[in-house]
């Protein structure tokens, strides 16, 4: 297969970026995305060019480290999968594919396809985490856990933490990544008991860090590779307005 | 000068070793912890849990991790689950037993003592990680699901979906981050270390280069901890992460850290085959998928070539014409026999000629037989993210075709020498999880990975490092304007500009596919003395080619990966000749490393205890010359070592 890429470049986050565009040619169905890309920048540097900076680690859509926005789409067009996960076969043969970094004002651009994810790291240590102590724990087994709750809990888990939905959404809000994490501790007994300072704290948290507000679009949803539900989005609402309630 | 290995095992009973040794090892108090200084290099399970740990009792912890967050290291990708020896399931499950599985898993190639602790400390970790929020699989009773792995007899395989390892590392980073907030912890995201600095023979701190700005970094501690995984890229096309090197590792071998088994790789039985020559990664299916699956070709030869065509597909296969090796040559342990049995097993029915796909390099994980006992809703409920991360890859349906599969590198036993204490022959350098060579023999069970690291991270570092640390409650801050340092960072500079003033042709990628190509035809599933001696040969002019033709483009000073790349290959080539050496000095077959000269009748592998019971460890002694190995007997006192069998 052939293609047409026609990418973001640019040399770091002062500089200005612009489209460049670049051919591949006889691309396997069976290729992945970023093994296409990794073919691009084998013949860039044989070039003596620069390959494409972009961020990428497992391969495996665990990781949550690439985050390339493909025609339009965060992880591309495919549903539920991250960028690493995708496949030629899903693209036309002599197709144009543009290639993005995540637009996000709290996501600054590193280089190229790469951008600055911390934002994510500090709204989860304002308090996205039980405090319990190493060794200073009852037994396993001491709280049962109803198996639909610690079902529900894993389904928030799954968020890799990509960014994908705070690219996307409209208004550059974290809600679903904040949701996801919060939701998962409020469905278990574990969580419940520092429920209320952490739903504020998380939420300020991002609020300070320039994330805008959610407005419902669902977008986040749509583009998740994990299919986190905006139910979450929800349950993050009624945990913080019942902990302001009570302030 | 050969090295005094002194692996510091406690006298006394075996159980009994552990809580003898905590009693007797040295502690810090809360006012001396607060003026000692930690540098951990790596954020996996290992590293995460350690600097939470010890960020946790009071001491000033700096954590490194070249991603962006914490939060990606490789752990993550870990998908079946975590050992423990909780005996939730009635079905006599002890420690004693998991530590047996382990050390005879390992084809006894560990050290007792150490496997044992791991052994004691699993059902802590559970506990840990659901007091953290880790959402265990569980039962409709509320309590926690198992699940079974190779080279076991109960089910003792806690598990979160098939994404254990990401949410062990979630409840690991999310310890870390409290500990961060905490202000005990200080993060170093996208940095990467690249030098161990040494003091009066004692490790005072690193050299790390800032991967956004290429700036080089000195940071000073009163100890240093390496946790930064495994070296299995060394063979280019892996399971591991893109970016999981063995570096660190190699620059703590370098600085004096001795190097223990390096031969020793897992070679995991059931990956995703490999497609054509331009593919960069290899992906795992996990193991718990021989829960249900069964492993088979066919076996009339007419049906492998009709179905190489395509004029044949596998469901067509009547079930009379199939072959379930691993069913039929170990009826005991089956499907789940240890990985390194079911990946010859694989390797002797494609060198038979029966491979299945146009490759010849792949058999079928069925799942026929499950659904057909089970029904599609539950082996979806099971393992529905894999299968669905199988059709993505592969455009075949699992449901309805078997998944093809075929072994690869996932893991490595081998890694810097560790004592009891898991202190690396330099005082004050610690190493842990998949970066030390201590628990897992020759081979390691599916599901041990995730208890080594976190037990090493949370349950036994914070309490060993105490014991040297205590001796350094009187030192001052470490200072970095030092000779010592001055020395190292001159030296991660020459690297540097000797790499960008090569200016040959060659890629870094381009090297290191044929690295990769030397090390998995010579010092892969299997070795003999003549491929060895071959790769030692092939590795050295490829080094050459290295230092050579390189062509290395942009600057030191940017976010610039190629070079990043290039550093870490500069280590792969010489640390697969390492390997190489250590696999023609052992002569027998154990675990993971399988000589062709030395196999039993049937094909297993042959020990010669009598010659080898013993971890191999080996000192640096510059690029071109041979190393020294110092032997550590394995003195077994407890468990007889016996010829593995997974047959009855």
């Amino acid at each position: 297969m052939n293609f047409t890429l026609k990418i973001w470049r640019q040399k770091d986050a002062k500089s200005q970026g612009a489209f460049e565009t670049y051919k591949v040619e006889n691309i396997s169905a069976d290729t992945s995305f970023l093994e296409m890309m990794d073919i691009l920048n084998n013949d860039l540097i044989h070039k003596g060019e620069e390959p494409v900076a972009f961020d990428h680690d497992c391969r495996e859509g665990i990781c949550g480290m690439c985050s390339m926005h493909i025609n339009g789409h965060a992880h591309g067009p495919s549903q539920a999968v991250t960028t690493c996960q995708m496949y030629m076969r899903k693209f036309q043969d002599g197709s144009t594919i543009t290639i993005e970094p995540w637009r996000s004002a709290a996501f600054p651009v590193i280089r190229d396809l790469v951008v600055d994810r911390s934002a994510y790291d500090k709204i989860l240590q304002a308090g996205g985490f039980i405090s319990v102590r190493t060794n200073s724990v009852p037994d396993g087994n001491a709280i049962p856990i109803p198996k639909a709750d610690a079902d529900e809990s894993m389904d928030a888990a799954a968020c890799v933490g990509c960014g994908a939905c705070a690219a996307t959404c409209k208004n550059g809000s974290a809600m679903l990544f904040v949701a996801a994490r919060v939701s998962s501790l409020a469905k278990l007994p574990q969580g419940k008991v520092e429920g209320a300072r952490r739903a504020k704290a998380m939420v300020a948290k991002m609020d300070e860090l320039g994330f805008g507000n959610c407005t419902n679009t669902g977008a986040c949803q749509a583009q998740c590779p994990k299919s986190i539900s905006i139910a979450h989005i929800a349950r993050l609402n009624r945990e913080f307005l019942a902990a302001k309630l009570k302030d | 000068m050969a090295y005094k290995l002194d692996a510091k095992t406690p006298a006394g009973e075996l159980a009994q070793k552990w809580s003898n040794h905590k009693a007797a090892i040295k502690v810090v108090s809360p006012a001396n912890k607060r003026k000692l200084d930690i540098i951990v290099v790596g954020t996996g399970l290992g590293g995460a849990s350690a600097a939470a740990s010890l960020g946790e009792l009071g001491y000033n912890v700096k954590i490194f991790c070249i991603s962006d967050s914490p939060r990606r290291a490789h752990s993550i990708a870990a998908q079946g689950g975590i050992n423990a020896a909780k005996n939730y399931q009635n079905d006599n499950d002890s420690v004693y037993r998991l530590f047996y599985d382990t050390i005879k898993g390992g084809d006894y190639r560990a050290r007792e003592a150490n496997v044992y602790r791991l052994a004691e400390v699993s059902n802590l970790i559970i506990d840990q990680c659901v007091a953290q929020g880790v959402p265990f699989a569980r039962e409709y009773g509320g309590l926690l699901a198992n699940r079974s792995f190779g080279g076991a007899q109960v089910s003792r395989t806690f598990y979160a979906r098939g994404q254990t390892g990401q949410q062990l590392l979630l409840g690991a980073y999310a310890a870390l981050n409290k500990e961060i907030a905490a202000g005990s912890v200080k993060s170093y995201p996208r940095h990467e270390m690249l030098d161990v600095v040494i003091e009066n023979g004692e490790a005072c701190g690193i050299i790390a280069r800032n991967l956004v700005t290429g700036e080089i970094e000195r940071h000073g501690a009163h100890a240093v901890v390496i946790a930064t995984g495994g070296y299995g890229n060394v063979f280019f096309l892996s399971t591991n992460a893109m970016a999981s090197n063995g570096s660190a590792a190699f620059q703590c071998y370098r600085k004096g850290a001795g190097f223990a088994n390096p031969c020793f790789t897992q070679i995991h039985p059931t990956c995703i085959p490999v497609h054509g020559t331009q593919q960069s990664k290899l992906t795992l299916m996990s193991e718990s998928l021989r829960n249900d699956g069964r492993i088979w070709v066919p076996k009339k030869m007419e049906d492998v070539e009709a179905i190489r065509k395509g004029t044949k597909l596998p469901s067509d296969i009547a079930e009379e014409d199939r072959d379930y090796y691993l069913e039929r040559r170990y009826p005991a342990f089956g499907n789940l026999v240890p990985r390194d049995v079911a990946s010859r097993a694989a390797k002797e029915r494609c060198d038979a000629g029966y491979g299945v796909n146009e490759t010849g390099l792949a058999v079928f994980l069925d799942f026929k037989t499950a659904i057909e006992r089970l029904g599609k809703e539950t082996i979806k409920q099971r393992y529905g993210n894999l299968f669905d991360m199988y059709e993505e890859i592969t455009d075949v349906n699992p449901y309805e075709q078997p998944m093809q599969i075929f072994p690869a590198v996932h893991y490595t036993m081998g890694g810097i020498w560790v004592d009891y204490n898991l202190m690396t022959t330099i005082p004050g350098l610690y190493a842990i999880g998949e970066a030390n060579f201590s628990d897992h023999g020759a081979n390691r069970l599916g599901a041990s990975a995730l208890m080594q690291g976190l037990a090493d991270g949370y349950f036994v570092l914070p309490y060993t490092i105490g014991d040297y640390l205590a001796k350094k409650i009187q030192a001052p801050k470490v200072k970095t304007d030092t000779k010592a340092f001055d020395e190292a960072e001159a030296g991660v500079r020459a690297r540097i500009e000797r790499l960008f003033a090569i200016k040959g042709n060659q890629s870094v990628d381009d090297i290191h596919k044929r690295l990769g190509l030397i090390m998995w035809d010579n010092v892969g599933m299997a070795r003999t003395k003549e491929s060895l001696e071959k790769a030692i040969v092939e590795i050295q002019a490829l080094r050459k080619e290295f230092y050579s033709d390189l062509k290395l483009v942009g600057n030191n000073e940017s976010f610039n990966v190629e070079l990043e790349k290039a550093l870490r290959l500069e280590d792969f080539l010489e640390l697969g000749e390492l390997m190489a050496r250590d696999a023609l000095n052992r002569e027998e077959s154990c675990g993971g490393h399988f000589r062709s000269e030395h196999q039993t009748e049937d094909g297993e592998a042959l020990r010669h205890d009598d010659k080898f019971a013993y971890a191999a460890v080996w000192e640096y002694k510059g690029i071109d010359n041979v190393p020294e190995m110092t032997i550590e007997p394995l003195e077994y006192e407890f468990v007889h070592r016996a010829q593995r069998n997974y047959k009855d």
